[in-house]
């Protein structure tokens, strides 16, 4: 019996994560096809479900928006769906302007736009607002925006901070509110038809004018009118939509409809996109949808491929791997730790069985990331966070094969728990799959130096996690005997030295990288640096291991000042913002930092207790005295 | 003994351990110190020196006595190579750490070489420019000009304070101040302006001020010198002499920056600024410009097309690329070539790299010639991190092995 707790626990996971990829149906309007439609938006093809969703992250950081945030969970508040908003907000943004979309959590700002505070009562939460509740304050908001934009990024307030962000979320809201008609059109529709019609008149006028010959002044302004409403949205730089037409590229609406003078024409799928806006806004679900499949099946033959890829990326998005490999590592860390207690079997083999679950999972994620992409594994701090957790739940796996003590286990799951975690949060910056930089742009450098550099950072986050594992269980409980004690030093060493190796090759690609980008092979930039340290830290540790001056606790405590170099190298150096390398900025994370190393060095201090006050190793009294 | 004594030091892994715990603390003080001092400052108070006085940490200065990158590589460099002479085996338990030890001496004498003798410059080319010449990206010379005669004083000659005498200028030169890194403003007419800072020259219409050396590694200082030339029958005036003037980048630079002024006037400014000084003195006139210092090539790089392009809808750069011709009348060598983002040129003892660029939309925005940087490197030791990088891999490699194999036969029951 016992022998099948483990396989039924992998399997009733598994159907969970299973159940979830399944698409949610439809009530009325047809979200879940017009989640796949293929976009171009931050220079790749996307489809509306991840514009939809990164938009969304960034807005609100969630990927769903709860319209009634006030109303706790029993109490079943409206929950939309990503694309839902999007379409909403980019159709229909009458209703969209009135849903609680933006998240804002400084006082000040709060106080600032004279927003409301927590009030179940009045319907508000204190924390999500809609651009309703926003836009009268926008004045005064402008104002300190302009401000806080003059001060530099490293130096500003965390209220300035919250000003810059909003700023970021406010445009991105009116750029998406202009992508499928101007945002202030009442009846869209309508509207373009009016355009089109008044097209010949409005030419008339202005050539008129332009050669001097009398013209109706009124025609000639409402011509300009338009004009200028089409230049605002093409100004905003908002995700080309429309697919391309003769050119390769694809087309914003705002170009498109500046162009319609010229061109004698209104393109045919501005008009499908139209279709749906006007269908959304009188909530006419089967015009809607009539409108959408005719535009979907225009797509064919030309955009096949387009589509292709937005339908595999709206099943990667809806299979969200790390979310669910994340809950999967909390779960077997769990296990895992009971099991030194109850040295119960059972639960080490759950254990690993859910960490080998989570572990396909992470890795199919990774791969669908990479397909996607077509790139190697790591290309941003988010994929870094990602590809970081995945060599550490690895080499823990390996280790657990050999020692079958569940500290394999509990490394894997605390670090692959950890790494997604931090990965969710870099997620809110935008796009996680955003398009390479000129000098980044080089699938050979980012497969081998990154790579190396991050599978550096993996192991060296896997010796200070064991090193953690010792110190904690030498301390707090019994359970560390000597033998156990001696097989974590001999898994630290090891790993140090696997770290030693990555880290150092690692770094010296880096410096033949640059050497071939920019024609130096160091430049002492903080990232170098960073990296640097992390060779060196791990070069002392085998050095002063090999020469004997430590022995099993100091080479433990030395593994934990790995974490704080290796978190400082992948983070800290990105905070000084200085150098050619510093791309991965992130504000909140500084005190995160600060707290993980204040942490770390409470813990070599806890290791530095001496040995009398641990509650491992004591001596026991010799039975045979009594 | 002593010498055996001073050896044993000099071999030992205590010092080794020693040196690389001064390396973390060095490298990690002098990574913090750039927030404060800007990465050249730091590279040159913490890296490139024997010895390191006081330091700066987050904003706040502290008081510190450390080894400098230069004296930790040394002493790194006479330990690797101690240790080697005295503990080298050829067993295959150690040939993987001597390997990779080796290899680590290897980088440390390329980084050494590169130091003493690698040469950054750089080549600002607008399309359809021609050039036999590279600028150095960090000094510059003052030059005066007299028909063909050229006469060049480096920078690092002109101290405030100093007197100059060349024997092809019919003057002494006076430095009155040298700012290694300067701003100008143009003196409006209609504006009121303090006292202009001479009556010759530039300094009838800009302005000079000193201004902090740069701290960014994208940025670049621009001297300006402040001169009093005098004969043997006296005084011929202060001059002013600017980098700002003696670089067609910085002149643009200038321009572009009172553009919003008036396209007019931002283009006037320009050419006030690229006037020519000329000083007249024992019957001969002479030009005076600072200008970065060059080097000459017995080639020539022809800049034919700048672009650089975005991915569709967005501002990301995608590519930057210039195609050049490169012609060498003496090997008789004409060719096209393309220079791009990892893809540099290697020719004549030189690494041509793309480096900057301002061509595609901004620049036809702006009705802007395309221009193009490249850097230019020479660097005899290029080729050692590749070695280095090489064997201590593979040192590491087969250390790392031996071991596991190592530990997972002994692991295997019997």
């Amino acid at each position: 019996m016992k022998k099948w707790i483990p396989a039924g626990v992998v399997c009733v996971m598994a159907l969970w994560i299973f159940g979830e990829l399944r698409p949610p149906l439809d009530k009325d309007f047809g979200f879940t096809q017009f989640a796949r439609l293929p976009l171009t938006a931050g220079g790749r093809i996307v489809p509306m479900d991840s514009l939809a969703r990164n938009s969304l992250l960034q807005i609100r950081e969630k990927q769903t928006l709860n319209t009634e945030p006030w109303k706790g969970w029993s109490e079943k508040p409206r929950i939309l769906s990503a694309t839902e908003w999007l379409a909403n907000v980019m159709m229909h943004p009458s209703v969209a302007d009135a849903w609680p979309a933006f998240r804002v959590d400084n006082p000040d700002l709060i106080s600032l736009l004279k927003l409301p505070e927590k009030d179940l009562a009045k319907q508000s939460d204190g924390k999500h607002f809609s651009w309703n509740q926003i836009q009268p304050a926008l004045e005064a908001f402008d104002r300190e925006n302009e401000r806080v934009q003059t001060v530099e990024s490293a130096r500003r307030t965390a209220y300035e901070n919250a000003v810059a962000k909003l700023h970021r979320r406010l445009t991105l809201y009116v750029r998406l509110k202009n992508t499928v008609q101007p945002a202030d059109a009442p009846d869209w529709p309508a509207g373009l038809a009016a355009y089109e019609a008044f097209i010949p008149e409005g030419i008339a006028a202005v050539k008129a004018q332009q050669a001097g010959q009398p013209f109706d002044p009124a025609v000639f302004r409402r011509f300009a009118g338009y004009v200028e409403s089409f230049q605002f949205m093409s100004r905003l730089e908002s995700p080309l939509i429309l697919p391309p037409a003769g050119s390769a590229e694809w087309r914003r609406v705002g170009d498109v409809l500046l162009a319609a003078p010229r061109d004698g024409e209104i393109d045919r799928s501005l008009r499908d996109y139209a279709t749906m806006a006007g269908a959304l806004a009188a909530n006419h679900p089967s015009e809607f949808n009539a409108a959408l499949q005719e535009y979907t099946a225009s797509l064919v033959p030309a955009q096949a491929r387009a589509m292709n890829k937005a339908r595999w990326e709206v099943f990667f998005n809806r299979m969200e791997p790390f979310y669910h490999a994340m809950v999967l590592y909390i779960l077997a860390g769990l296990l895992a730790v009971f099991s030194w207690f109850n040295l119960s079997e059972t639960l080490r083999r759950s254990a690993v069985g859910l960490i080998g679950l989570a572990f396909v999972i992470h890795t199919a994620g990774l791969i669908f990331r990479m397909v996607l992409e077509g790139r190697p594994p790591v290309t941003n701090l988010y994929s870094s966070a990602i590809f970081i957790g995945w060599g550490a739940v690895l080499l823990g796996m390996i280790l657990e094969k050999f020692y079958k003590n569940g500290i394999g286990c509990v490394a894997s799951a605390g670090i692959g728990f950890l790494t997604l975690i931090i990965a969710h949060h870099l997620a809110l910056e935008g796009d996680t799959m955003e398009m390479m930089r000129a000098v980044l742009d080089t699938n050979f450098w980012l497969a081998t130096h990154v790579v190396a550099v991050t599978v550096g950072y993996a192991s060296t986050f896997v010796a200070g996690f064991l090193a953690l594992v010792y110190i904690l269980r030498g301390v707090f409980t019994k359970t560390l005997d000597a033998d156990t004690g001696k097989s974590l030093a001999r898994m630290i060493y090891g790993i140090v030295c696997f770290a030693t190796l990555f880290s150092f090759v690692g770094t010296v690609l880096g410096g033949i990288w640059a050497d071939q980008s920019w024609g130096r092979f160091w430049g002492w930039d903080p990232k170098e640096n960073g990296a640097l340290i992390i060779v060196l830290w791990n070069a002392l540790i085998l050095h002063l291991r090999w020469g004997g001056f430590i022995r099993e606790r100091g080479l433990v405590l030395c593994a934990i000042g790995g974490n704080i170099v290796t978190s400082w190298s992948w983070f800290g150096v990105n905070m000084l913002g200085i150098g050619l390398h510093s791309y991965g900025f992130t504000d909140a994370a500084f005190q995160w930092l600060v707290l993980f190393v204040v942490s770390q060095l409470a813990l070599i201090a806890l290791g530095l207790l001496p040995a009398r006050l641990w509650r491992s190793f004591r001596p026991t009294p010799d039975p045979a005295a009594v | 003994m002593p010498i055996k004594k001073i050896v044993e030091l000099f071999s030992s892994l205590r010092l080794m351990v020693v040196l690389l715990a001064f390396a973390i603390v060095l490298v990690f003080i002098g990574t913090i110190a750039q927030a404060d001092e800007g990465l050249y400052g730091a590279q040159a108070h913490y890296f490139k020196r024997w010895l390191v006085v006081g330091a700066s940490f987050f904003g706040h200065k502290i008081p510190l006595l450390l080894p400098g990158g230069y004296l930790l590589g040394t002493l790194l460099l006479v330990n690797l190579v101690c240790a080697h002479i005295c503990r080298f085996q050829l067993t295959p338990k150690k040939i993987g750490i001597q390997l990779a030890h080796a290899g680590i001496i290897v980088l440390l004498v390329g980084q050494l070489s590169t130091d003493l003798l690698s040469r950054e410059l750089q080549m600002h080319l607008a399309e359809g420019e021609t050039r036999d010449f590279a600028d150095s990206a960090t000094s510059y010379e003052l030059i005066f000009l007299s028909g063909n005669q050229v006469t060049a004083i480096p920078e690092k000659m002109l101290k405030e304070g100093g007197e100059l005498k060349s024997d092809s200028l019919p003057f002494t030169l006076r430095v009155k101040s040298a700012w290694k890194n300067s701003d100008l403003t143009f003196r409006a007419p209609m504006l009121q302006n303090g006292a202009p800072l001479t009556t010759n020259g530039l300094g009838r219409n800009f302005n000079f001020k000193k201004v902090e050396d740069v701290r960014k590694m994208d940025q670049l200082n621009v001297p300006t010198v402040v001169l009093e030339l005098v004969a043997d029958a006296g005084s011929l005036g202060t001059w002013v002499a600017s980098g700002w003037a003696g670089e067609a980048s910085l002149v643009e630079a200038v321009r572009n920056n009172y553009a919003p002024m008036g396209a007019e006037l931002a283009q006037k400014i320009a050419g006030l600024l690229i006037a020519p000084q000329t000083i007249v003195a024992g019957g001969k006139s002479f030009i005076l410009t600072l200008r970065p210092a060059r080097v000459y090539n017995p080639f020539s790089i022809t800049l034919l097309q700048a672009t650089h392009t975005v991915y569709p809808g967005t501002d990301i750069p995608k590519d930057f690329r210039s195609r050049v011709l490169l012609n060498n009348p003496q090997a008789g060598e004409r060719r096209e070539v393309e220079i791009s983002m990892n893809h540099p040129l290697r020719y004549g003892g030189y690494t041509y790299y793309q480096y900057q660029m301002d061509a595609g939309a901004s620049a036809m925005a702006g009705a802007r010639t395309p221009t193009s940087v490249l850097q230019v490197v020479r660097n005899p030791g290029w080729l050692t991190p590749y070695i280095g990088c090489a064997m201590v891999g593979l040192g590491l490699a087969i250390q790392f092995l031996y071991h596991l194999v190592g530990f997972v036969t002994k692991r295997k029951p019997a």
